[in-house]
C-alpha cells in the first residue's frame, strides 16, 4: 500500500514538473531538438546532474541505500532503438512519458500517438525472439556497467579504479556546468510566440 | 506559464532523487507493454496463465517477463504513469490548458505544415509506434534510460543519449525549418 501511495505521489510530482518545464508541449520539444531553444535541455541537465549529486552525495552519507539503484544493461539494441527513438521523438515532439502527460491534458495528437505507442510495443513483443536471435540484445562492456565502480554495487566499471560515488558527483557537476554554459537560442533570434525570452 | 529552467530543473532533478530514495529509478515506457498486456488479455483470454508451480508466465517470451505485472497491474510502475498523466493534467488544468486549435495542431506543425489535421495525426500515429518499439529495444526511455540511466552513470544510457539525439537533431532541423 505505501508503495502506491509513493507511486500516486512521486508519480503526480513528476508529471507536474514535465508540464511546468514545457516538456508536454510538442512545439518547445521540437525546437529544442532543432537547436533553436535549449531552455528545456538546460532544465533537463541540470536535472540529471542535480540528482546524480544527490545520489551518490545520499550514498556517501548513508541516505540513500545503493540498492535502490537500478542500472540497466548496455547492449547495442540500446543504441539502435535510442536511434529510432530519436527519430520519432522529433517528428511527433512527444516522447513516451511526455506524450502520456499531453494526452492527458487534452492534446488529441497525443492520444493517437499513445495508440500508435501500443501497437509499437506489442509489435517489439512479437519481434522479440527473432530480434533477439540477432544478438543485437547480448550484453556488451559487462552488461551493467557504470561509470566507476560504486560502493556496495557488484556492477562492472569502465574506469573500475574510479570511486563510482565520488565520479558520479563529478559528473553532475559536470551536467550542472553545461546546463548554465549552454546558451539559449544557440541559432540565435528571438523566441516566436507569447512565451517570454527568460 | 512554464517555469524559469532553472526551478524546473532543479524540481525535476529532486523528483528523480526522490523516486530513487524512496522505491526506484522513474521509467514509463514499459507499461506500455503492460497495458498491451493487459488489453490483450482482456480481449483474448489465456495471453497470461498461472504455470504448474501458480507463477504468472505468457506463450510469448517477451509477455513472459512482464506476465506478474500483466496479471497485478495495480503496482508500482504502472501507477506511477497513471499518476504522472494525472499531475501533468492538472498542472496544464491550473495554467489555463491547451487552446483549443493547438489541441490538434501543435504550433509549430501549423507554422510548417499549416492547418490540416490528418497530416499532424498520421505522423503522430507512425511515430508513436516508431518511439516505443525503439524504447522497448532499448530496454527504456527518455525518463529510464536518459534522466534515470545517466543520473546513475549508466553507460547505457549515454549509449543510449547517443542514438537519441544521432538522429532527433538532425531530423528536427530538416523536417521543422519554421519555429512554431
Amino acid at each position: 500500500m505505501t508503495t502506491i501511495i509513493l507511486a500516486l505521489v512521486i508519480g503526480a510530482a513528476f508529471g507536474a514538473v514535465l508540464d511546468r518545464i514545457g516538456a508536454t508541449n510538442p512545439s518547445v520539444l521540437i525546437n529544442m531538438l532543432a537547436l533553436r531553444s535549449l531552455n528545456l535541455m538546460k532544465a533537463i541537465l541540470l536535472a540529471i546532474g542535480t540528482a546524480a549529486v544527490l545520489i551518490f552525495a545520499g550514498q556517501m552519507t548513508g541516505l540513500v541505500d545503493v540498492a535502490h539503484m537500478s542500472v540497466k544493461t548496455a547492449y547495442w539494441g540500446v543504441l539502435v532503438g535510442g536511434m529510432l527513438l530519436g527519430f520519432g521523438w522529433a517528428i511527433t515532439g512527444f516522447c513516451p512519458g511526455t506524450g502520456v502527460c499531453a494526452a492527458a491534458a487534452g492534446r488529441r495528437d497525443a492520444m493517437v500517438y499513445i495508440v500508435g505507442g501500443l501497437l509499437g510495443a506489442g509489435a517489439y513483443a512479437l519481434a522479440y525472439a527473432s530480434i533477439k536471435d540477432t544478438g543485437l540484445l547480448d550484453a556488451i562492456w559487462g552488461g551493467k556497467v557504470t561509470l566507476g565502480a560504486v560502493p556496495g554495487l557488484d556492477n562492472p566499471a569502465l574506469l573500475p579504479g574510479v570511486r563510482g560515488d565520488l565520479l558520479g558527483i563529478v559528473m553532475g557537476a559536470l551536467f550542472i556546468i553545461i546546463a548554465f554554459a549552454l546558451p539559449s537560442r544557440p541559432r540565435g533570434g528571438h523566441a516566436v510566440g507569447a512565451v517570454p525570452a527568460e | 506559464m512554464a517555469v524559469d529552467w532553472r526551478l524546473g530543473g532543479v524540481l525535476l532533478g529532486f523528483v528523480f532523487f526522490l523516486a530513487l530514495m524512496l522505491v526506484k529509478p522513474i521509467g514509463v515506457s514499459t507499461q506500455f507493454v503492460i497495458a498491451d498486456g493487459v488489453i490483450a488479455d482482456t480481449v483474448a483470454s489465456e495471453v497470461i496463465y498461472q504455470d504448474a508451480e501458480g507463477d504468472w508466465t505468457s506463450d510469448n517470451p517477451y509477455l513472459a517477463r512482464y506476465a506478474s505485472k500483466i496479471a497485478n497491474p495495480l503496482n508500482y510502475g504502472f501507477v506511477f504513469v497513471i499518476a504522472m498523466a494525472i499531475g501533468g493534467a492538472l498542472s496544464s488544468r491550473l495554467r489555463n490548458g491547451v487552446a483549443r486549435i493547438e489541441r490538434s495542431i501543435p504550433a509549430i506543425w501549423q507554422a510548417n505544415f499549416g492547418d490540416g489535421a490528418m497530416g499532424r495525426m498520421a505522423v503522430a500515429f507512425v511515430g508513436g509506434f516508431i518511439v516505443l518499439f525503439g524504447a522497448r529495444l532499448a530496454g527504456g526511455c527518455t525518463s529510464g534510460h536518459m534522466m534515470a540511466g545517466m543520473s546513475q552513470t549508466a553507460i547505457s544510457g549515454f549509449l543510449f543519449s547517443l542514438g537519441v539525439f544521432a538522429t532527433a537533431v538532425p531530423t528536427a532541423m530538416l523536417m521543422y525549418r519554421k519555429e512554431g
